[in-house]
Formats: C-alpha cells, structure tokens, sequence
C-alpha cells in the first residue's frame, strides 16, 4: 500500500503551514469586513478545520481507490460532494456557535458569501484531491519499477547461478576413476588427489554465494582443476601459467575462466592425438583484466564454429549480464593454436 | 582369449589391467590411447574382446567400431555419456560405467560368456547406426583409405554416390568408400544441406551452381568442382523446395 502524502514530513509541514497562513488570512479578511477577532476566529477555525479534514478523508479515499484516466469525473464528484458538505456543516456549526442577538450582521453576512465560500472550498478541496492523485500515481509507478527491478535482479542472479554450474559430472566420474586405479598401484598420489578434487569441489561450492573474487583464489581453483587433469591425461597434458602480483589482487566474477578452460582441455585433448600444451596468461591493461587462453586444435577436423561452443557461450553471457558489454571475449586461431581473450572491466570493489 | 584395452587415459586402463591379473585366462595383449591405435591393434591382433572407451580423442569409440569390419566383442566403458547410456539399454548391450567395481567387472565377463549367441557384428551395428546417426546431426564422417583413417566434416563432402555395397563420398581431397547405405546418409545427414537428388546420388546443396535440364524429366545439376550429378523428377521437387524455389 502507497504512503499517504500526509505521512511524509516534509508534505505535512507544508501541508500544516499553508493551513495556518491560510486560515491567518480568512481571518483577517472576515476582520476587514469589521468584524470583530473573536467572530472572525470562529469562523476561520470552524471553516478550515472543517476543510483541513475533508482534505485527510479525500487523501485516506484515493489511498485506497485510485481511479484511472477514464474515471476522474469520480475525482470531480467527490470534490463537489465535499464542498457542499463542508459549506453546510460550517454555515450549520457557526450558526451555532455565534447565535447570539448581536451577531445578526454576521450571520446576515455568512448567508449572502454562501457561493463564495462554496466556490473557495471547492477550489481548495480540488486542489488537494489533484495533488493526492498525481502522489499516489506516482508512488504507484515507483513500486511498479521496483518490483519489475526486483524480478530482473532475481531472473538475473538465478541465470548467473546456473551459468557458474559448470562442473562436468564427466571429470567428476573420471576422476573419482583414476582414484580407483591409484588406490590399487600409488596410494599415496590416491590421497594426493583426493584431496585435490575435495578442495576443488570446496571452492566451487563457496564460490557460488560470492559475486567476485580475487583473481589469485579463481586461478588457484583452475590450477587445481588443471593438476587433476594432469593425473587423468598423464604425460599428454602440460600447462603453462603466466601471472603478474597486479593482476591477482584484481576482482573477477567467480568461475568465470573455469569454462575457457574446461573448453581449451577438450579441444587440446580430443581433437588431436599428440602431447598438449595449455598456455594461460593473466595480466593487467589499462585497469582491466586480459585473461588470454591457448590450446592446440586440428584445423582439418574442427571448424571455428565448435570452437566457441556451450562454454564460450556462457561466458560471454554473463559477462554480458554483469557489465552490458558484448566485446568481451575475443577468439582467434592461427597455427593450429586457439586462442580466447577475456577482458573484464575493473570492478568498483576493487581491493588495494 | 585375448584382450586389448581402448582408453585414453592411463589410469583407467591400469584399473582394468588390474582387474584382469585375477582371470589368467584373459591374455592382455596390447593397450591403446586413441581409436587409431585401435583399429590397427585391432587389425593386427584379432582379440577376442576390446574394453572400449566412448570419448577419446579424435574418434570416438563408436567411430572406432565402424572402421573395422569383423568387431570382437566389447565391453564398453564410460563415465557419463547419457546418450550412448540410453542406446546400450535399448539395445541390450553390457557396459561399465566409471568408476566401476572389480564385482562389477567380474558380472560384465559373465555375462559376455553366457549371453553370447549373436554374431558381434550383428550385434553391434544397430547399436553404432543408432549412437551415429541421430537424425539430421552427423558432423562428420570417418572413413578408411588403406589402413590410413581420415575424419571428413560433412561441410567438406560435394555429394554422395550409391557404390554396390558402399556409398562414395565425393570431396575436395578426392573421393572415399563407406560402408554404409544411402538410407542411412539421407537420415543422418542435415536435410536442409543434403538432399537425395536421386535414388544414387545425394547432393550438398551449397555445392550446386546450376540446375540443368537433361532428358524428358530429369535435370542435371553442375557443382562448383565441375562435377554433374543426375536429378530425377522426385530429387528435382525435392530440390526445389529445399532450396526455396
């Protein structure tokens, strides 16, 4: 439900103040017309009191019902209705009030300012009714807009979350494989690797409720990710890591670099039968991260189509979804070699 | 019997060696890291039974498998490949499934004695024609050109010609033999970048730079490397609709 304006401070001070000043004037006027301060009070206090509550009821009405365009004649309606309510219940109360013999004049005077003061509340009351309606809208809209940035937020992160789901339920099962066998022939290296697949699966699982991390943690779980796959390959698998001390106190989205790599391995590995090389570089360029990625592939059985396949993808997609850039990620292949460039823009948080 | 084990990676070829050491009966005789191994292992040895991995590099197990032309029996191998999972179940065919226990392994030899009645070839091409051929999928195909195996991405074939039992596939590096059907082909190449002209010739229809009348109904079409493949009434229909005519 909208916040009625007259529970905003700052309106209902305005609110009150012009009150007073108005009803200062109504006063002073009534006095100019020679009437006594006492008789002009009354009738000031009665008239506006009575106009300040309609103003509250109409307020607390268009809280709760809002008409729409096609139905602002019921705007208009309520505005009458309150008017000619108000005029008779002030002309009814004062009557009332000031009854005594030496008011005549006064009374004489109240009677023939009927369509005056109908016409002046009706005008204040208007008033009033076409600030509520213009608040309310617009409170309206904000909560509109928010709720629509809520939802996005919400579509966004679970996007993001299944885009960090990357983990191959292949490498898992192939490398709990190797395990088997190393627990028959080197029991030790069992262990060794274990406890690396343990610590690459922690950090994966931790990453997921961070929204950046430093460059040296993301490339810590790549080298553990590139280890265990150095058991699975053997000899055919080496790699080959370049980083400068700027670089890895940069931020970047978590798990990001994990698919690039999971895609280097695969074509490195399943596309040609010889020994592989994974370069991978991380520096810094004009306060973004340059991430480059080399991997050998057979030009004569892979197009570059398979090439940026479902990993590649879903890289750019988030950093699309992080920063609203397209030109993040750049792929080439010269030489048999493939490589991927992922540029990521400085993030605000940035940790010195 | 002898044994040879299909794996690419070192150490699940060291589990089944282990396994093994405990039926003396079972001669390991070669192990090998990729399908190319394989299939020369394979030509040279005659084993009785291949353990055989699905993804290798290269060609994969099933690619493998269709290269040669007398298959021993296989155990297949894998740690998780949901689509060839479904087409060893539909077609009843045993497989271990990574990391796998030696109880296990022992039910998997077991089984291949008892079982086993059918020829292994008749066994097992359903199984490849079905993993290989989803519909309109084929990326490529591989064949074999004395003793050499070479991987040809569909882009690259000009067009297909029926061959008695074989269908000739027509490319820039020249012309090759498959053991395979036009029917098989016309299901499991891209029907919008393959059309069957004619009861023996399908054509990669980005090759075609002119479509000729030749004879009462029949067309002819010329493809970019010069070659004319016949078009029948039916392919000429079938043509033009592909091609948005």
């Amino acid at each position: 439900m909208a916040r009625s304006p007259i529970s905003v401070s700052k309106f209902r001070n305005n609110f009150f103040g012009s009150w007073l000043v108005w009803s200062v004037l109504h006063a002073l006027l009534i006095m100019g017309y020679g009437y006594s301060l006492n008789i002009a009070a009354t009738d000031s206090l009665v008239t506006n009191g009575l106009l300040m509550t309609a103003c509250w009821v109409i307020s607390n009405i268009l809280r709760y019902y809002l008409p729409y365009k096609d139905r602002y004649f019921f705007v208009l309606l309520l505005c009458i209705t309150f008017s000619l309510t108000v005029n008779a219940l002030s002309k009814f109360i004062l009557n009332l009030i000031l009854i005594d013999p030496e008011n005549t004049l006064y009374i004489l005077f109240l009677t023939k300012a009927y369509w005056i003061r109908l016409g002046i509340a009706f005008l204040l009351i208007g008033c009033m009714s076409v600030i509520c309606v213009l608040w309310y809208t617009h409170e309206e809209d904000a909560e509109n807009r928010q709720r629509k940035n809520d939802a996005e937020k919400l579509s966004r992160d679970a996007e993001l979350y299944k885009l960090r789901q990357q983990l191959q339920p292949h490498f898992l099962f192939n490398s709990l494989n190797s395990i088997s066998a190393l627990i028959g022939s080197d029991p030790v290296q069992a262990r060794k690797m274990i406890h690396q697949l343990s610590d690459f699966l922690r950090t994966t699982l931790r990453k997921e409720d961070e929204q950046w991390v430093k460059m040296e943690e993301e490339l810590q779980s790549l080298e553990l990710y590139l280890e265990i796959e150095k058991v699975r390959f053997g000899h055919r698998l080496s790699t080959s890591i370049v980083k400068d001390e700027k670089s890895l106190q940069m931020l970047i989205p978590p798990m990001l670099l994990q698919p690039i790599v999971e895609n280097a391995i695969k074509f490195g590995l399943y596309d040609t039968t010889e020994n592989v090389t994974i370069f991978i570089s991380v520096k810094t360029e004009d306060d973004a991260l340059k991430v480059m990625v080399q991997n050998p592939f057979d030009p004569e059985t892979s197009t570059p189509r398979q090439g940026t396949g479902f990993g590649l993808n879903s890289v750019m997609r988030r950093l699309y979804l992080l920063f609203a850039r397209t030109d993040l990620v750049e792929t080439s292949s010269k030489d048999n070699v493939f490589t991927t460039i992922i540029n990521i823009p400085r993030h605000e948080n940035y940790h010195h | 019997m002898k044994i040879i084990i299909i794996d690419d990676e070192p150490l699940a070829r060291s589990i089944i060696r282990e396994y093994l050491q405990f039926h003396p009966e079972l001669e390991l005789i070669a192990e090998c890291g990729d399908g190319f191994e394989g299939v020369k292992a394979i030509q040279q040895h005659q084993p009785d039974l291949i353990f055989l991995d699905i993804q290798m590099p290269k060609i994969n197990g099933f690619e493998m498998l269709e290269l040669i032309e007398e298959p021993p029996a296989v155990i297949f191998t894998t740690a998780f490949d949901e689509y060839a999972i479904k087409a060893f179940e539909s077609h009843a065919v045993d497989y271990l499934l990574k990391p796998f226990s030696r109880d296990r392994f022992e039910k998997a030899l077991s089984k291949l004695s008892t079982v086993k009645t059918k020829d292994n070839k008749e066994q097992l091409a359903p199984l490849i024609n079905s993993v290989l051929s989803s519909p309109g999928e084929q990326q490529r195909v591989v064949v074999k050109l004395s003793g050499k195996i070479r991987i040809i991405p569909v882009d690259d074939i000009y067009f297909l010609e029926a061959a008695d039992d074989y269908v000739k596939i027509h490319t820039r590096d020249g012309s090759f033999l498959k053991n395979k059907t036009m029917g098989h082909f016309e299901s499991a190449l891209n029907k919008n970048q393959f059309v069957r002209t004619h009861r023996s010739y399908m054509v990669n229809i980005s090759e075609i730079t002119r479509i000729d009348p030749y004879e009462k109904d029949a067309h002819l079409a010329l493809l970019k490397s010069g070659a004319r493949v016949p078009v029948s009434k039916t392919g000429y229909g079938k043509l033009k609709s592909v091609l948005g005519l």
